[in-house]
């Protein structure tokens, strides 16, 4: 009896040890770029896609006639950063070769649906605030389609 | 009659005993004479003797107790079969293996002496290394290259073993520890990769650690993760890289997996990997056969028959 309970408690003592070991891998405070950021008034952008929060936040600003949208520059095959090839008129990814049109939808290679959206919100001053950590998705094989929810757009 | 049988007896012993305890005195005070002798001249002790060794007489005996006697060597037999060395076998892809495990750890900790693994300097390292450093271009090189050939030399142990039959009884735990060692030798290899903090390794390591998305459970795009709460901020991506994008922490990590804790892991698994090829009946050929005639000699207990497949 007293043997099994030295043996629990240093057995115990261990799994604490290793649950603390675990934990230590995943830190509280991240050095990386805000997900949430400001990037100004609507009338900022013209038709087209925008580039310029690209480097700092990974994003494309796409403005439409009605509508304001941001997308995720990430590829949805294996995540790397596509890069938008004007004279094409198409994003291309240079890792696995996957295209998406200038709306972000897929079209050739292995990438398995359209680049996922941020969401986009105006505050309180009209100025736009995009949140890369609420992306929406369509995704035709799970029978998905958040492109028209809101916040996944911003009607101007 | 019985008692002063057994008290004849007893006084033979005792004088018996007192003439052995009067032998050993001389015999302790002619050992103290020496070893107060051989301190007054130091110069005679064998200390010299025991770190410049002497060659020994090349009999068996003596053959065998240099590999017994020797850390190094205690892994390994005394004694292998002929037959067991024929590189028609063995391919000596094993052997390879462990050679340039050697060769990239040695490299390896030479490159460690200018390596940084931080942003802002590792590929500015890497640069100085291929362009500066003396012979800093050699070491790089023959790291990567021994780095390709140990992948290489690992695949081709791991088909000589299966074309041999040598993954079967007694050496199927054996097997699982080689299958072990090979992934570990990849995952060397992965984590290599992010160090030089260029174009293709920053990809490739953003490609592979993306797969770990789809890990079942763990990871936050595979089955069930979403069910248990995993986002691409507590899932198993996000403990490799120490973030959520491939960044300083990753670079960091990278390097600590790399150099310090899978070459610790490996080596604990290929002492057992060596160790347990000797155990089981020597790196080729049949495993041990006991004859009919030989488990007959043996009475009482039963020895495990081992026999090479497809024998009755």
């Amino acid at each position: 009896m007293r043997r099994r309970v030295i043996w629990g408690m240093i057995y115990g003592y261990l799994g604490i040890n290793l649950l603390m070991f675990l934990r230590f891998f995943f830190p509280r405070a991240l050095y990386e770029p805000n997900t949430v950021f400001n990037i100004g008034y609507p009338a900022d952008f013209s038709l087209g896609i925008d580039q310029r929060y690209l480097m700092t936040n990974r994003v494309w600003i796409i403005r439409e006639p009605d509508r304001i949208f941001v997308i995720f520059a990430r590829c949805t095959h294996l995540g790397c950063t596509p890069e938008w090839k004007s004279s094409e008129n198409k994003f291309k990814c240079p890792c696995h070769g996957s295209g998406y049109d200038s709306e972000g939808v897929n079209f050739e290679g292995p990438a398995p649906r359209p680049m996922d959206r941020a969401r986009v919100d105006k505050d309180a001053t009209g100025k736009l605030i995009v949140d890369t950590s609420r992306l929406y998705m369509d995704d035709p094989r799970a029978g998905v389609n958040q492109f028209n929810d809101p916040g996944a757009y911003l009607p101007v | 009659m019985a008692e002063d049988n057994g008290e004849k007896k007893g006084a033979g012993l005792l004088d018996r005993i007192r003439q052995d305890v009067a032998d050993l005195k001389e015999v302790v005070k002619e050992k103290g004479k020496d070893e107060l002798e051989s301190l007054k001249e130091p110069e005679k002790t064998q200390l010299f003797r025991s770190i410049f060794r002497v060659k020994h007489d090349e009999t068996p005996r003596n053959r065998a107790l240099s590999v017994l006697s020797n850390v190094f060597f205690h892994l390994h037999p005394a004694k292998v079969n002929r037959d067991a060395v024929k590189y028609k076998f063995t391919w000596g892809m094993g052997g390879i293996t462990f050679y340039l495990f050697i060769v990239l750890t040695f490299t390896g900790v030479l490159l460690m002496f200018y390596y940084h693994p931080s942003k802002v300097q590792a590929f500015r390292d890497i640069l100085y290394l291929e362009n500066d450093v003396p012979f800093g271009k050699l070491l790089r090189n023959m790291h990567r290259w021994a780095a390709h050939l140990m992948i290489i030399a690992v695949w081709l142990h791991m088909f000589r073993v299966f074309l041999t039959g040598s993954y079967k009884r007694p050496r199927e735990f054996n097997w699982c520890i080689g299958v072990l060692l090979m992934v570990l030798t990849l995952l060397l290899s992965f984590t290599g990769y992010l160090l030089p903090d260029d174009q293709l390794g920053f990809w490739a390591v953003t490609v592979g650690t993306n797969m770990a998305r789809a890990t079942p459970l763990l990871g936050t795009e595979g089955p069930f993760g979403a069910l248990l709460g995993m986002t691409p901020y507590n899932d198993v991506r996000f403990a490799l890289l120490g973030g959520s994008i491939v960044d300083a922490n990753a670079l960091l990590r990278a390097y600590i997996w790399h150099c310090i804790a899978i070459p610790l892991i490996a080596s604990i698994f290929m002492a057992l990997h060596f160790w347990r090829v000797r155990k089981d009946g020597g790196i080729s050929g049949p495993a041990p056969v006991m004859l009919e005639s030989e488990i007959k000699e043996e009475k009482g207990h039963r020895p495990v028959i081992l026999r090479p497949s497809g024998v009755q």
